[in-house]
């Protein structure tokens, strides 16, 4: 048996006295595009943001190919990370994709997607630029390459970050809500852009609302309620035959 | 009024010019190297740092420039242990004293435009740094100092022009800046005002020459 490219067992995540997540199981082998579906407040967002240590987790394992990530308790701060060079080398593997873009407005499009490798990777500058324009062209934005963030649309800055996200070679691609801060007639070019990356095999975790994304183009579903996994599957079984009612409720409210 | 005055002098006045411009330059460059790491080091967790600089930064934005010139370079000699040291070269010329006092003048204000603009590089640009594991000091080189310093410039363009006008106390400590110029002239003639005109006109041109090059850096560094 092949070892998981993320796992996740037991995530406890409590902001002050309110807990977020309350022991969340996950694995995503090489090429696995799991959507994470629930209701705004069921903790998805934040289950993607402990993955890369953006929130640190209450108490819980995580392991990047099969390393896992470090964790100790603090008397102050509670748990944190042994290590930051190993949180940040675990980072540089999984590259994260926001709902609002994040690309960094003092750079250009072409400077946003070899920042990483330049700076974290330490790929030459050149190798780095010739791969940022094809990545650039598969994502339908070369002629846009020396722009400033700010001068394109919500769509072309999420099509960006995409490219930005694929310039590290990322293990597993984190996806939280990337198409939630879009108008609509935008979203369809950056699934376009998703639904390319999931055909050609790349391992994604994708916390979404977009139920025909999750049910076309994802491999598993994981529907979260208050904090814990209520449904998951295969979604041609679970769309088709959900075993929750919550689920059952929460697909016919979106439809 | 007698403009002859100005032109025989301008060889002086030149001088002076020149000796405004490499001083107000050094002790500006001398400055950021003070303003930064202060500016940043404002919302450090060590609260001896931030007292340290809370001090520095109050007594130096407190204090007439002018006071502390006087400080520093008369006020230094009552020091034994500072008159027996080799620090004595510098503290006994007029020249260090000025760029000394400009410095730590110009460093304190610059450190708190710079603490005001670090606050506003937006929080998801962070964590985007964050998330692509960048560590704390290149997070800071690569994204917080370049996203934020540029909203400094309109701000540093003031700090830039304030430190040109106040220059002008060197000219009293003996060196020949365009007032100290000034004073020369005026001491030879007797037409103060020939000669503080012709340094007014000078600190003019001065001023919007920093105004004209602050311009084309903000429409470059801030057109988005």
């Amino acid at each position: 048996m092949t070892i998981p490219t993320l796992s996740i067992r037991n995530l406890h995540k409590s902001f002050a006295n309110h807990e977020v997540l309350k022991g969340i199981d996950l694995d995503a082998h090489k090429g696995d595009v799991i959507s994470i579906l629930g209701a705004s407040g069921s903790g998805k967002s934040t289950l993607l943001r402990c993955v890369n240590l953006l929130e640190t987790p209450t108490s819980g394992d995580i392991w990047v190919n099969g390393e896992l990530i470090q964790m100790k308790q603090d008397k102050k701060r509670g748990a944190i990370p042994v290590s930051s060079k190993q949180v940040e080398r675990i980072r540089s593997r999984l590259a994260m994709v926001f709902q609002g873009f994040n690309l960094w407005s003092h750079m250009t499009v072409i400077e946003n997607v070899i920042e990483a490798p330049v700076h974290v990777l330490a790929v030459p500058k050149k190798e780095a630029i010739a791969k940022a324009e094809a990545i650039l062209q598969r994502v339908g934005l070369y002629e846009k390459k020396d722009y400033f963030p700010g001068q394109l649309s919500g769509g072309q800055q999420q099509r960006v970050a995409i490219a930005r996200a694929l310039a590290v070679e990322p293990d597993v691609m984190l996806f939280d809500e990337p198409t939630s801060a879009l108008d609509p007639e935008l979203v369809g070019e950056v699934l376009n852009v998703m639904h390319g990356l999931a055909d050609e095999g790349r391992t994604m975790l994708v916390v979404t609302h977009e139920m025909s994304f999750a049910r076309d183009v994802s491999s598993k579903v994981l529907f979260l309620h208050q904090g814990l996994v209520e449904e998951e599957g295969k979604p041609e079984i679970v769309f088709k035959n959900p075993s929750s009612e919550r689920f059952k409720k929460f697909i016919s409210s979106v439809y | 009024m007698n403009l002859a005055i100005i032109t025989n002098e301008y060889p002086l006045y030149l001088e002076g010019l020149w000796t405004t411009i490499y001083l107000v330059s050094f002790s500006l460059l001398l400055g950021l190297f003070i303003a930064i790491p202060a500016g940043i080091l404002q919302s450090s967790e060590n609260r001896a740092i931030r007292g340290a600089i809370w001090i520095y930064m109050y007594f130096f934005r407190g204090t007439p420039l002018l006071i502390q010139l006087f400080i520093i370079y008369y006020g230094s000699a009552q020091f034994d242990f500072l008159r027996e040291s080799w620090l004595w070269d510098y503290f006994q010329d007029a020249w260090f004293c000025a760029l000394l006092a400009l410095t730590l003048n110009t460093g304190a204000y610059t450190a708190e435009i710079v603490r005001g603009v670090i606050g506003t590089v937006p929080q998801g640009e962070l964590e985007a740094a964050k998330a692509y594991g960048m560590s704390r000091w290149k997070m800071l080189h690569r994204i917080i100092l370049p996203n934020s310093l540029r909203r400094a410039l309109p701000a540093y363009s003031n700090e830039v022009i304030f430190m040109i006008h106040g220059s002008a106390i060197a000219g009293i400590v003996t060196i020949v800046d365009i007032t100290g110029a000034a004073r020369v002239v005026n001491a030879r003639y007797y037409a103060p005002f020939e000669a503080y005109l012709a340094a007014a006109l000078l600190y003019m041109c001065l001023t919007f020459s920093v105004i004209f090059i602050f311009r084309q850096w903000e429409k470059r560094y801030l057109q988005h």
